[in-house]
């Protein structure tokens, strides 16, 4: 292929395309800057954050239930977000927070999305009795409301962070079953599976080189939209008092925490937690939104 | 026609008893039974009676039969907290639930449908896009962050609104409601506000998306080539075509309602279902987690036969045979 | 045929037609400067391949192209009434009275939650105030009109009840109810079987002579026209190519294309695939595809695939006469041949 037939194949690339539709909107674009910013600052919390607020050390009770923009007792720091009932700097401890929470929320999907996928393809590619069976599951987990599926895990099985993170993978995996399997299906009569099938390849080869780039599009759109779900779950969880411990709180229980003071008009320990929650939230669901029109081709406008 | 309700009916059954099954599975089988359903202070005496009124020494089918016939007798084990029987404490607060799920799904319809047509319709008006852009809000607002700031701003800021709690009930048709008085109302708005405001932003992004995808068939330029007036083709043949959709998903978000009243009913002291539960799980008094357990199947299973149904009432292709091509 | 045509009596008078969208600072013309008269009673054949405008040309005729399409024309009078700039109301008086469109696919043109007499009475409620009772009455014998046996049955029933057929043939029906002057169909017989097509057909044309209804039939099927047509406009990405009565261009096109098409018919009046010597000749193709929406050529836009192209053809041909009536967009038209 000469240069010039190369340049205009890299033009029309599906990848090309997708960003230039994505970039269509701005408010997409902002939501992705929004995200971009939350997660780096997430990352990047130890350093950013003026005091580390599970050290003891550094928490002074007298400082405590001061409201924004006060200075610390002995003068060094200054609260800009106020601080919370044990004296912990609230901008520190949501940065904290929005880490806990954004960790755990990307690892859940993660987790939920390969679990969910696995199965998918293999209902799918396989169909029988499997496919009927996991059908039937997904069907009735699905039915049922996130929260209930938690709340129910958690109840039989205890808190923990490794345990609100399988609540959370099971709430979450049937979403990415059910979408993997729809794809897988009608891939998988497709010719060049059948091709593939004829070439002697093995089963394993097909479904995982052949199959699943076909259904990461779709997939993607889900994880999107469920990450934030994700997040949001575990932050409820939390606040009901049946998510993460004490120890390392996350913006759910920050939030929490804060509940009683709002009476007192110290508004500010559950406000600002909330408001990161939802700049986060916010932000991943106009990431998703966009995604799922840019990847969608029944909605795009012919 | 009937016999799609007969099929309906023996399909929700057949559900029914898959899930007691897995209750009973659940509960019998994976877990200790005596740890879930007896009272952990009981002595050994008790425990061994309770062994045998379980049939713990019987085959596990046994164990399901008197599990079963236990069940739909409405025993399903006496709370360890309170001492009565379970599903009797979940029942006296299913009205407080319900009364609350219901007002907050009128609100998400009453408003969700109107606002989200008139955006599917006018979508690149300044309204239109306001209108998505305070749904894709609503959607990412967390709940119970929500029923926090509406406390903030209406009970401490500004004083109009009870910050918690339920107002006086009147009996009407046996269940207490309190949909019937003033006051039952100032204490109803705003835990009704909260827990509509999700679904309200669903369905209005529900509503556009189906009204722009209907805005493009054929048989709306159809309508526009007979000279029909914009009014007849949107409020007769688009709304039809749309309510469909939207009448399933409410359906089932009904149930999703109610599950999640659990957090609104904590943040605002609502006396329903969803704060025994909460308070149960914490108090590890499993009997009245399993009942609520098993009344959530119960009425999700009801929830989906009423809305199969009023789908074939709704759609004039299911349930009616065709011979079209 | 007359081919000076009193513009006053004229159904549809329409010139400079062009339907344009902006696409990126350009704007790409789905239609380009069509003119087109029908007169009445008249049968005019519009044929094209899909993405020749074809069906554009139609929802431009009444009015229902939406944004972002935009239309403009020189002129652009429906019985009489000048539509140009025509307001929405201006437009809901003459659809479905004065002008009605039949689509080509009639599961998804009748609502398919609505029942048929639903949607009959309410095309007559549309247009005129008369009772409930009547407007029925008139349905029914409209859908007696075009074929539909048992018809106060029908009415009762939801769209998907009905075969394909009988659904296009409560199309038509509903398109004759306010006794239109101009009916614009566009392939409503493309989605059925051949049998029931060739029916259709019949009484369409019987229905359209009968009530002096002028009938825009819009058709990729030559044979189609052949049948049905008094006169043929032909279409090839957005321009009409040729047009004139629909003898002589069907036996003596002049534009290439048309010569294509011809070709490529297999039932196009049988006459037309002998050559000259009488002996019958074999199919043949046209080379390569008709060009997209956004790739049209410069010029002519037939050139790429034109043996006749030469280095004038990067201009647009303007139409001009071959014969009285008939004319042709082509720089080297076929030359006619003498029988």
């Amino acid at each position: 292929m000469s240069a010039a037939d190369q340049a205009a194949v890299m033009r029309d690339h599906p990848l090309r395309r997708w960003i230039r539709a994505y970039a269509d909107s701005r408010l997409a674009l902002a939501g992705l800057g929004l995200l971009v910013l939350i997660v780096a600052a997430a990352i990047a919390a130890p350093w950013l954050a003026p005091q580390n607020p599970y050290d003891l050390m550094q928490l002074d009770m007298l400082d405590g239930r001061l409201p924004p923009g006060s200075v610390s007792g002995d003068g060094e720091l200054r609260y800009l977000l106020g601080t919370d009932a044990q004296g912990r700097d609230m901008l520190s401890a949501i940065l904290y927070g929005l880490r806990i929470s954004v960790v755990v929320g990307v690892a859940a999907t993660l987790l939920a999305l390969l679990v969910g996928m696995t199965l998918g393809l293999v209902a799918g590619y396989f169909g029988g009795r499997f496919d009927a069976l996991l059908m039937r599951v997904v069907d009735i987990q699905l039915a049922f409301p996130s929260i209930l599926t938690a709340m129910i895990l958690l109840a039989l099985f205890g808190q923990g962070i490794d345990k609100i993170i399988i609540a959370l993978v099971a709430s979450q995996w049937a979403y990415y079953a059910r979408t993997t399997r729809s794809v897988a299906m009608v891939e998988a009569d497709k010719a060049y599976i059948e091709a593939a099938r004829l070439l002697g390849l093995s089963t394993l080869r097909i479904v995982f080189r052949h199959l699943l780039p076909n259904c990461l599009p779709p997939l993607m759109v889900v994880a999107a939209l469920q990450v934030a779900a994700a997040i949001a779950l575990e932050a409820t969880l939390s606040f009901l008092g049946l998510g993460l411990p004490v120890t390392e709180p996350s913006l759910g229980l920050l939030i929490a925490n804060g509940f009683q003071y709002l009476y007192s008009g110290r508004y500010w320990i559950s406000l600002f937690p909330g408001l990161a929650l939802l700049l986060t939230l916010l932000a991943l669901n106009l990431v998703a939104d966009q995604l799922r029109d840019v990847l969608n081709p029944r909605l795009r406008k012919s | 026609m009937p016999f799609f309700i007969l099929r309906r009916c023996l399909q929700a059954v057949n559900v029914l008893v898959v899930m007691s099954l897995l209750v009973f599975a659940g509960v019998y089988a994976i877990g200790s039974p005596l740890d879930l359903l007896v009272d952990p202070q009981a002595t050994t005496e008790d425990l061994a009676r309770a062994a045998a009124a379980l049939g713990l020494d019987q085959p596990v089918w046994v164990q399901y039969g008197r599990f079963l016939s236990r069940a739909l007798g409405g025993d399903l084990g006496d709370s360890f907290i309170h001492g009565s029987p379970a599903i009797g404490l979940i029942l006296a607060r299913l009205p407080a639930t319900l009364e609350l799920a219901v007002v907050a799904m009128l609100i998400a319809v009453g408003l969700g449908i109107p606002l989200g047509l008139w955006a599917g319709l006018h979508p690149d008006t300044v309204g239109g896009r306001t209108i998505m852009a305070g749904s894709i809000v609503g959607f990412s607002l967390p709940t119970f962050w929500v029923g926090l700031m509406l406390i903030m701003v209406f009970s401490v800021q500004l004083g109009w609104l009870p910050a918690g709690g339920r107002g006086p009930t009147t009996e009407l048709f046996g269940l207490p409601l309190s949909v019937l008085s003033v006051e039952g109302w100032r204490h109803l708005i705003l835990p009704a506000t909260n827990l509509a405001l999700f679904k309200l932003a669903l369905i209005i992004r529900l509503t556009r998306s189906g009204t722009r995808e209907a805005l493009q068939q054929d048989y709306v330029r159809f309508a526009r080539a007979k000279g029909l007036s914009t009014g007849r083709v949107v409020g007769v043949h688009v709304l039809k075509n749309i309510l469909i959709p939207v009448v399933t998903v409410v359906g089932m978000e009904f149930g999703s309602l109610v599950a999640f009243s659990v957090v609104t009913e904590s943040i605002f002291a609502w006396p329903g279902m969803g704060k025994l539960l909460l308070d149960s799980i914490t108090q590890l008094d499993r009997p009245v987690v399993l009942a609520y357990l098993l009344l959530i199947v119960l009425l999700y299973i009801v929830i989906n036969l009423v809305v199969d149904l009023v789908y074939a009432l709704l759609d004039p292709r299911v349930g009616r045979g065709g011979s079209g091509r | 045929m007359n081919s000076v045509h009193n513009a006053a009596q004229a159904v549809l008078e329409v010139t400079g037609l062009s339907v344009g969208f902006a696409q990126r600072g350009t704007v790409l013309r789905a239609v380009d400067d069509i003119s087109l008269h029908i007169a009445p009673g008249e049968v005019l054949g519009l044929v094209g391949e899909s993405g020749s405008g074809k069906s554009m040309t139609a929802y431009s005729l009444l009015g229902l192209v939406e944004p972002p399409g935009q239309v403009s024309a020189d002129t652009f009078r429906l019985c009489g009434k000048e539509m140009r700039a025509a307001d929405e109301r201006a437009w809901r008086q003459l659809r479905g009275r004065r002008i009605a469109m039949i689509f080509q696919d009639p599961m998804m043109t009748l609502n398919p939650v609505l029942r048929i007499d639903t949607q009959m009475v309410e095309a007559i409620h549309a247009h005129r105030r008369v009772g409930r009772g009547a407007a029925l009455e008139m349905a029914a014998a409209a859908l007696q009109r075009v074929g539909i046996a048992d018809a106060p049955a029908r009415l009762h029933a939801y769209p998907h009840q009905l075969s394909g057929g009988m659904r296009q043939r409560v199309a038509i029906a509903i398109a004759l109810l306010n006794a239109p002057d101009l009916i614009v169909a566009d392939e409503p017989t493309t989605a059925l079987d051949v049998t029931i097509q060739a029916q259709i057909l019949a009484e369409m044309q019987a229905l359209c002579q009968a009530s002096g209804t002028a009938l825009l039939w819009i058709t990729h099927d030559l044979a189609v026209v052949a049948a049905l047509a008094d006169r043929v406009c032909v279409m090839y990405a957005g321009r009409i190519v040729e047009q004139g009565p629909v003898d002589q261009v069907l036996a003596q096109p002049a534009h290439p294309y048309t010569r294509g098409l011809l070709n490529s018919t297999p039932a196009a009046a049988p006459s037309q695939h002998a050559d000259n010597a009488g002996a019958t000749r074999r199919l043949s193709t046209i080379p390569g595809l008709p060009p997209a929406l956004g790739e049209r050529p410069e010029g002519c836009a037939f050139r790429p695939r034109c043996a006749r192209a030469s280095a004038a053809c990067l201009q647009v041909p303007a139409l001009v006469a071959v014969s009285p009536g008939h004319e042709v967009r082509c720089f080297h038209p076929l030359a006619r041949v003498s029988a």
